[in-house]
Formats: C-alpha cells, sequence, structure tokens
C-alpha cells in the first residue's frame, strides 16, 4: 500500500514547524498547544477504511455465530458429560462449551466495538474548558440569604423549645429500631463455659460410633470422640459439636510431663478438647513423636505432653483437658465436664 | 393546531420519541452538557471501568444465583447427580449449591462467573485506588470520592466474604468460625454481638440466611448507590488528565463520549465480560464439592480465604497469642489487636488526602496529575503501606509458602513478624531514592536533551554522544510540575519583639513538610535560567 494511490487532497497538510516558537523564546518550557492531528491510514484511504469496516462487521457476525453457538451446546449437551480437553484435562462439556462460547460472543462484540472506534471514528482530541466547582460569591450569597430567610420565617431560632423539642424526638426514635434488634439472638449468659460432657457420658468414637474402651486407643494414633447420646441427626448436633469435639491420645504414663494431666488421664490416655482456643477451628494434625498437635487454619501448636500448652503460633491459651476414667463396662467415660470454657477466649471466660 | 404541524413535517419516529421523553425528563437538557462531554485517554483510567463491569457482572449473575440457591441451614441427605456426596448430611444451602454445579445447566459457569467477577472487582479496585493515590487524583475536589472509592473497597471485602460463606462448605464454614472468634475476642461486647449474629451459639441455624440478606440486599445496596454516586462524581468533576502540550488545570483533553468513548467503554464491559465468561469456562474457583458440607469439627489443612481477606488474615496468623486475664475477664490480645491493626491499615488509607492536604495547605483544584516520581514522600508512603499488605499476604498464607516452597513455617511467621515492621521502612526508602533519581534524570533530559545513541568522534579524537534537544512539548511536559515549598513556622518573635511560642501542632506540620519537600526530598526541577545558559551557543557537547 504506497501512498502514491492516496488522492492528494486527502493527504495531511504540512505541519507547522514555527507552532509556538514565539513563546518559547520568552520561555523555553511554555506550553506549545495541543500538537496537530497526525491522520490515520484510514483517515486518507478510503479502501483502508473499508478494511476497518469489513473487520468489525466480521467480528460482530462471528459473536452471531458465537451466541447461536451457546444456544446449541445448552441442547446438545448434557449436563453431566465429561470431556478431555488439552490442557485442561477432565472437563464438563457443557460448562466449557457454554463459557467459550458466551465469552466470544462478549468479548468479540467488544472487540469489534473498540476496533471501530480506534479506527474508524473520529481520533481528533478536542479540549473542554473546566468551570471551577465552588459557587460564585454571588450565588452563595444568594443561597445564605435564601437559608436565612427559610431558618427566620420557621422561627427555628426563637422558639427554642420547639427546636429542641424536636432533636429530643428525632434522637428517640430511632431506639426502637435498636429494640427491635434484640431478638436477634438470646443473651450469653453461661452458654460458653459448658459442653455436653458430664460426669458418666460414655466417649463414643467418631467413626465407628461405637463407645471407646482403653485398649482402642494405641500410642502414635490420634482418636476423636463425642458424648454419647448426641445423634447427627439432632437439630442442635452442630452446635454441640462445637463446643465438645474431642480428641484422645495415649502416652507413655512416664512422659507425660504436667502432673494435673497425668492424674487427668486413664493409664496415660488422654482427652482434650478438639475446639483451638485461637478462633476455634478444629485442631486435626498429630505429630505422634513429639504429641505436638497442630490448628490447619492458623498453625497454633500444642504439646498434648505438657498440659497442652501452647509452643508456636497465635493461640493465647492451653487446650481445656476432659477428666476421663473407666466405667464398670470397661469403657472410656467423662468424669465431668471441662473445668474450663473450650474454644477461643472471651470477655467473660476469666 | 396539530393538522398544521403535520401538514409541515413530520419529524423522524426516534425525535418524537426523544420529544416525547424530553416533554417529561427534560433529556435535551441532559444531554447537551454531557453527550459530547471529553474524556482524556490513558491506559491507567480503564482501571475503574473494569471495576464497575464485573460490579454491574456480579449484579446479573447473582439475580441468576438467587433464583436457585437455598439459604438454608435445614439438614438434608444429598441425593442429586453428583456421586460423591450420595446419602450425605449437608445443609439445604450447600444441597443446592451442589445442584446449581451439578444439575442446573449452566449453572456452574453462571456460579464461576459470579466468583470470578467478584474476585476481579476486588482487585481492580485495589489497583485502581492505587492510580488514584500514586497520581495524587484524590486531591481537591475529589477527596470525597476517594472516600466513596474506599467504602466502596471495604464493603466489597465484606460482600465477598459473605458471598463465600454461603454454600456452607467445609472451607467457608472454618472462615466463619473464625470470624466468631475474632468477634468473641472484643471486650465486653464480644460475646453479645457473637450471640445476636448468630441467633445463639456458633454455628446455630440462622448464620446462612442472615448472611444471604446481608449479601444479596443489605451490603450491595449500599454499594450501588455508592456507585451511582462515585460516577457522578467523576462527571461532575471532570476526569482528571496528565500534564502534556495543550493540558492545562482548566481544560480537559481527549475524545468525545458520543462516540469514541461509547464505542470505547461499552466495548470495554463486553471484553471484560468476554474475558471472565471465558475464565470461568477453564478455571474452576471454589470448588465446594471437593470441600464437603461444613462440620464444626472437621476441617481441611491450606484453608485460605480469597485474597482480599488474606492480610487480615495475615495479622490473625503472625500474631503472638497474648492474654491477659485480670479481675476474672480476659482480654485477648492476640487476636483483639489483629482486629484493630485491620481497621487501622484501612483506615490511613481513608484519611491520607486529608493529611496529605494538611500538611500542604494546598486548597486549589487540582486537575493535572502528578507523575508519581514527582511526589517522592506520597510515592514512598504508598509503596509502604502496599508492603504491609503483601508482607501480611505473605502471613496470610504461611501454610501454603511453607508446603510450596519447602520453608519452615515458625521461619515464615518470624519473617512476617520482622518485615511488618521494617519492610514498609525499606520500602519507603528505596522508593523515595528511585523517585528522586528519576526527577534527576528528568532535570538532565530537560537541560542536556535525550541520549540520541549515536556517537560522534571530535577531530581531536574524544568520542562525545550526541543529545539531542526536546521538542517543546517534552519539555514542558516534564518542567510542568508544581513544587511546594516546605512550611515554615516563621519568626517566633513578632515586630514588637514579643515571643510567640508556635504549637505543638504547627511544629509537626512544619517537620512533615520539610519531610515531603524539604531540599533533600525533592529536586529543583530546571529553570529556564539554567536551561538558556546551557542550550546558548557554546552550551551543547
Amino acid at each position: 500500500m504506497s501512498s502514491q494511490q492516496i488522492p492528494e487532497t486527502n493527504l495531511p497538510v504540512e505541519q507547522d514547524a514555527a507552532h509556538g516558537a514565539v513563546e518559547a523564546a520568552a520561555d523555553p518550557f511554555a506550553d506549545p498547544g495541543l500538537p496537530a492531528h497526525r491522520p490515520r491510514i484510514q483517515d486518507i484511504d478510503e479502501r483502508a477504511a473499508r478494511r476497518s469496516e469489513r473487520a468489525v462487521a466480521f467480528m460482530f457476525t462471528l459473536s452471531m455465530l458465537a451466541t447461536i453457538g451457546f444456544i446449541a451446546s445448552y441442547v446438545i449437551f448434557p449436563v453431566d458429560k465429561i470431556v478431555y480437553i488439552w490442557p485442561l484435562g477432565h472437563v464438563s462439556a457443557l460448562n466449557f462449551s457454554l463459557g467459550m462460547t458466551l465469552g466470544l460472543a462478549l468479548f468479540l462484540i467488544g472487540t469489534g466495538a473498540v476496533h471501530w472506534a480506534r479506527t474508524l471514528m473520529s481520533d481528533v482530541e478536542v479540549a473542554d474548558d473546566r468551570h471551577a466547582i465552588e459557587a460564585e460569591p454571588e450565588v452563595k450569597a444568594k443561597v445564605m440569604a435564601d437559608f436565612a430567610a427559610g431558618a427566620k420565617e420557621s422561627a427555628i431560632g426563637r422558639r427554642k423549645l420547639i427546636r429542641n423539642t424536636m432533636f429530643g424526638a428525632l434522637a428517640l426514635v430511632p431506639l426502637s429500631g435498636v429494640v427491635l434488634l434484640r431478638d436477634l439472638g438470646p443473651l450469653p449468659e453461661k452458654k460458653l463455659r459448658s459442653t455436653l460432657w458430664a460426669k458418666g457420658k460414655q466417649l463414643v468414637n467418631m467413626n465407628t460410633m461405637e463407645p471407646l474402651r482403653p485398649e482402642d486407643i494405641v500410642v502414635g494414633s490420634l482418636t476423636f470422640a463425642m458424648p454419647e447420646g448426641l445423634e447427627e441427626d439432632a437439630h442442635d448436633f452442630q452446635t454441640q459439636i462445637a463446643k465438645a469435639a474431642l480428641m484422645i491420645i495415649r502416652i507413655e504414663p512416664d512422659n507425660i510431663k504436667d502432673k494435673r494431666e497425668r492424674e487427668w488421664a486413664h493409664e496415660g490416655i488422654v482427652a482434650f478438647s478438639k475446639i483451638c482456643t485461637h478462633v476455634g477451628c478444629p485442631i486435626s494434625l498429630y505429630e505422634q513423636q513429639t504429641h505436638h498437635v497442630l490448628c490447619p487454619c492458623h498453625q497454633s501448636t500444642f504439646d498434648l505432653s505438657d498440659g497442652a500448652r501452647v509452643i508456636f503460633g497465635p493461640a493465647g491459651h492451653a487446650l481445656p483437658q476432659l477428666r476421663i476414667g473407666v466405667n464398670s463396662e470397661g469403657n472410656l467415660e467423662a468424669l465431668g465436664d471441662f473445668e474450663e470454657p473450650v474454644g477461643p477466649a472471651f470477655w467473660e471466660r476469666g | 393546531m396539530s393538522t398544521a404541524t403535520e401538514t409541515k413535517r413530520k419529524a423522524p419516529a426516534g425525535e418524537r420519541v426523544a420529544d416525547w421523553a424530553d416533554g417529561r425528563l427534560g433529556i435535551y437538557g441532559l444531554a447537551k452538557a454531557n453527550m459530547r462531554k471529553i474524556f482524556p485517554d490513558h491506559w491507567s483510567f480503564m482501571l475503574g471501568e473494569i471495576c464497575l463491569y464485573s460490579f454491574i457482572i456480579i449484579i446479573l449473575t447473582g439475580v441468576y444465583l438467587t433464583l436457585f440457591f437455598n439459604p438454608s441451614m435445614n439438614e438434608v441427605v444429598y441425593h442429586g447427580s453428583y456421586e460423591p456426596m450420595q446419602g450425605i448430611r449437608m445443609s439445604a444451602a450447600y444441597a443446592s449449591t451442589l445442584d446449581i454445579s451439578f444439575d442446573v445447566r449452566g449453572g456452574l459457569l453462571v456460579r464461576q462467573i459470579h466468583h470470578w467477577a467478584a474476585i476481579i472487582f476486588l482487585a481492580g479496585m485495589f489497583v485502581h485506588m492505587f492510580r488514584v493515590f500514586f497520581t495524587g487524583a484524590y486531591r481537591k475536589p475529589r477527596e470525597i470520592n476517594w472516600l466513596f472509592g474506599f467504602l466502596l473497597f471495604v464493603l466489597g471485602m465484606f460482600t465477598g466474604f459473605t458471598g463465600y460463606s454461603l454454600p456452607d462448605d467445609l472451607l467457608s464454614g472454618t472462615g466463619v468460625r473464625f470470624t466468631q472468634g475474632a468477634i468473641l475476642a472484643m471486650p465486653i461486647v464480644g460475646t453479645y454481638i457473637s450471640m445476636f449474629l448468630f441467633g445463639g451459639e456458633f454455628p446455630g441455624t440462622e448464620i446462612i440466611s442472615r448472611f444471604y440478606s446481608i449479601h444479596i440486599l443489605l451490603l450491595p445496596g449500599i454499594m450501588l448507590g455508592l456507585v451511582v454516586a462515585h460516577l457522578i462524581l467523576v462527571f461532575f468533576h471532570k476526569h482528571t488528565q496528565f500534564a502534556g502540550p495543550g493540558r492545562t488545570n482548566k481544560n480537559v483533553v481527549g475524545m468525545p463520549l458520543l462516540p469514541v468513548y461509547m464505542a470505547k467503554a461499552g466495548g470495554f464491559f463486553f471484553l471484560v465480560f468476554g474475558f471472565i465468561a471465558i475464565l470461568s469456562a477453564i478455571a474452576t474457583i471454589n470448588p465446594i464439592w471437593a470441600l464437603g458440607p461444613y462440620r464444626p469439627d472437621q476441617v481441611s489443612t491450606g484453608a485460605q480465604p480469597d485474597w482480599y481477606m488474606g492480610f487480615a488474615e495475615g495479622f490473625v496468623r503472625v500474631m503472638p497469642g497474648w492474654e491477659i486475664n485480670l479481675w476474672g475477664h480476659t482480654l485477648a490480645l492476640g487476636v483483639l489487636i489483629p482486629l484493630v491493626l485491620f481497621g487501622v491499615v484501612l483506615a490511613a488509607l481513608a484519611l491520607y488526602p486529608f493529611i496529605e492536604s494538611w500538611i500542604t495547605g494546598d486548597k486549589r483544584e487540582h486537575h493535572i496529575l502528578d507523575r508519581p516520581r514527582n511526589a517522592p514522600t506520597r510515592t514512598g508512603l504508598g509503596v509502604a503501606w502496599v508492603t504491609i499488605y503483601f508482607v501480611m499476604l505473605i502471613g496470610g498464607g504461611n501454610d501454603i509458602w511453607a508446603t510450596h516452597f519447602h520453608l519452615s513455617l515458625n521461619a515464615i511467621s518470624w519473617f512476617v513478624r520482622i518485615a511488618f515492621f521494617v519492610g514498609p521502612v525499606v520500602a519507603f526508602i528505596v522508593t523515595r531514592r528511585i523517585c528522586l533519581g528519576l526527577q534527576r534524570r528528568d532535570k538532565e533530559k530537560v537541560l542536556h536533551g535525550r541520549e540520541s545513541g549515536t556517537i560522534k568522534r571530535l577531530p581531536h579524537g574524544e568520542f562525545v554522544e550526541i543529545h539531542e534537544p526536546l521538542s517543546q512539548g517534552q519539555l514542558h511536559t516534564l518542567t510542568a510540575h508544581e513544587q511546594y515549598k516546605p512550611f515554615e513556622i516563621g519568626p517566633t518573635v513578632d515586630e514588637n519583639g514579643v515571643e510567640r511560642k508556635p504549637s505543638a501542632v504547627q511544629k509537626l506540620r512544619a517537620r512533615l513538610s520539610r519531610g515531603y519537600y524539604g531540599e533533600d526530598n525533592q529536586i529543583a526541577k530546571p529553570t529556564a535560567e539554567e536551561y538558556k545558559e546551557i542550550t546558548s551557543g557554546h552550551g551543547h557537547h
């Protein structure tokens, strides 16, 4: 495409080389004003402009086809069809085809519109004046006068009794809205201090739902337990398990460093709350050699051989221990509830 | 009367519709001011558009999702078409999310577009906000719009959080538990707020339906209002522009809304939407089916919030577990301090424009953007803030870093603790040095011209590089910025010899002002005299 084929009348006039030169003598940094417009090929060559037009129309047409493809995909592919597409792997055929066709239908409208704007619409820069945001002094004076007149006519300044009682009424009325929120929930009272554990409650294995016996717990294994009588379909199961979840390990009694922990254990079997004392995630990672447990959420680490004290991470205090023993049937049982609240610290915890 | 008009001429249908509307809405008046409104062109002005468009996409897809989602914590046993979950007990919310993903045709796509758009919305706001920050676009008259934008960012975070909590899956439930634990740490009111929010003890049976109304009504309602207000102010203030030939503080140079920006901005909406749709076709986001329903006694490893909550997570993870027990009460500082820092770090961003305008004392309107290098202290502070943010993102993902890069988790936590204090200081100093270096280079360029890369050998054998002088437009662009003089307290003794004590506030302002605009903290831009002296005759190499 050589420029000889472009009609002479379409070519830009020579740029004024001396543009701004007058001012430059006085101030070399002076603003020379907007640079002259530089024409694009489409501005001077009608064939280039027509090529652009065809490109835009092509994109819009492809978009239409993509939408038809979207509808076709919706009808053709069953919702559960899985296909292999490199490099994505096995994906849902429907999700992939719907997403690609919808995406293309939209994207091509976008590219078409932008190409149209960039190649065919005028790209001559125009300057628009700004006006100060602040009002002119006369406008301000008028507003102030209007306000003064309005205030005077209402007599709000003179009749103080009206003004003050109105403020009082307006200040009080939102209280109704606050009061209405009261029944969002119960008061805390002692709810966070107790769990389902009580004297004589058997420890039930979370996986098998069978009562746990001391011989089930071997050194090096981590067992999760919940109190007997708590059924998974109970309406408050989630709320109860959120406090009562227990983890049980066996440590050689001689290896238990904390004296109280040894006393509350049964033959080296210790039961601790599974709920992290940081912000309440369930602890699930257990290191057999060191008897450390780790909360996977924020990495608080507790030493279960030393009263479950915190050895790393953001937790503020040790995991509460549940005192356990064995009942007449040879099953593990609780000897009472936790002596302190389980889970995260709170103001009334003490 | 009507017959008379009809005989004259019949206006085209479009014009008649417009006439009808104008008689009732006054649209011609509006169109006169706005139809050919000028918008300046710069790639960074697109960032805000990405946010606006992803917000619209979120609303469109969100409405669709409400048609199928069941925001209930009623326990159901799953019997849908996703085999691995057959017969498993779960909430109706989780089950309906599985249905959207596996039984509703296109449901998975819309869910993924919704989630990807949310992630892009927040990322777009973050980048847009820092575009505005680093170019000083928040200065008068745009401080209020800065606050609107800031509120949109914060509300967007919480809308995102309440949104990804709705499916009631194991991961998001863990996030809700974390939030409840953090609420409990608030002194005095913590347990009450927790009980009221959850309708009793955690997790109760209310939280999903309450989050639902917050997520689809309360927060997006406020955000929609803020978006509209944000846009009205953009129109009212007119857009900012960078300095350049013909661009002044009193004009705005660019192309008109109709047709150029109608096509460019309108087209960009389709580009953003199309991009997100394709992304959702090929990249899975939040595969809740792989996580299982929430149970408070179960957890998966590598639990991560969406990225925009990561920095709050970082504070919570790396904070030492301080706890004070006194007079029968517990102050869980280990959780409370991160909570407060979360607010303080965000508030610093909101307040910065007001702090800077107090230091400069500049009450004029600013429509010409600063290049970041020409405001070294501001740029340094911005980079310091971003450094804190990203250090905390590392802290929030410390387990991911540890497992992916085979690093010690403890070492990462300690690194983050130290970097929280040291990182922003180092970032500030380094950034400011770089800015000053760039200012020097600009000055060099103005006075000595552009390095052409052409080497000339002089008659006596010396080699010199030819410097090409800049055009007047370039000279103007590089010298158009204003430089403040530091604020001085002035003489402490007045003309009558009476001693005047400057207040502590004034002293602070003077100190800060020196820090911003003191001799060593900005490079004096070249003067016309310097330029003339060098360029007149023998100055050239």
